[in-house]
């Protein structure tokens, strides 16, 4: 499956609730307000060890709108549109996080 | 002569996922234009909002971070951004955009406009204010 969380961790729960019911085929995504989680920073341990696994994704044009292209954590694999397309087809399923 | 008051902009939330922090920027602008006593602090993922090296391009909306370097000129030069909200996000103050403004009372020099503060000075200078609005 794929989950998508748009949403801050700062500010919300999602990611960590995301992150709590996945299984162990699943991928994330993170978009929008999300890519806020794709940086090194003090609620990184949530997804550490997803995204050594290779489970973890941003949207690269919205990791650019943030700023934050240069602090990207070592992990976690940027995507376009197009591959944002390639991980739905790919997983099926979709879980939007909101 | 009216009254000037001090408002203080809190601004809690970063630029593109909700209308939060363009609708902040344009009510700061109109109370600058009413001559009041503006400062801006931001907290929380706001710290985001004044973060350098933002590039829109990729998801189609306007890239508004440059209009934050206008504020000077509208003589908004108390901007506030909380030390602790920045380090938990794995930011520093050489992230933040290098807003300025011209000092009247100094031969116009060109003088630094962020104050980067911890938490405990920020809430010292939001209790001096005579109003609080929250975005």
């Amino acid at each position: 499956m794929l989950h998508t969380v748009n949403k801050s961790s700062f500010e919300r729960n999602s990611l960590q609730s995301c992150v709590n019911s996945i299984d162990d085929s699943s991928v994330i995504l993170l978009i929008e307000d999300g890519v806020i989680s794709c940086t090194n920073n003090v609620n990184s341990s949530m997804i550490a060890s997803l995204a050594k696994e290779g489970r973890v994704y941003a949207l690269q044009g919205d990791v650019e709108a943030r700023g934050v292209s240069s602090k990207v954590a070592e992990n976690i694999k940027l995507v376009d549109y197009a591959g944002f397309v390639d991980l739905v087809v790919e997983h099926g399923t979709t879980v939007s996080w909101v | 002569m009216a009254t000037t008051k001090k408002f203080m902009y809190l601004n809690r939330k970063s630029s593109y996922g909700t209308v939060y922090a363009i609708e902040s920027l344009e009510v700061v602008l109109i109370a600058a234009a009413f001559e009041q006593d503006v400062s801006l602090a931001f907290i929380d993922d706001g710290v985001f909002q004044i973060i350098n090296d933002q590039n829109t391009d990729g998801i189609g909306m306007k890239n508004f971070s440059k209009t934050f370097h206008a504020l000077g000129d509208y003589d908004i030069n108390k901007i506030y951004v909380s030390k602790e909200s920045l380090e938990d996000r794995g930011l520093n103050e050489e992230d933040i955009m290098p807003l300025v403004y011209e000092d009247e009372d100094n031969d116009w020099e060109e003088k630094p406009s962020v104050k980067v503060l911890s938490n405990a000075e920020l809430s010292k200078i939001m209790s001096e204010q005579d109003v609080c609005l929250s975005f």
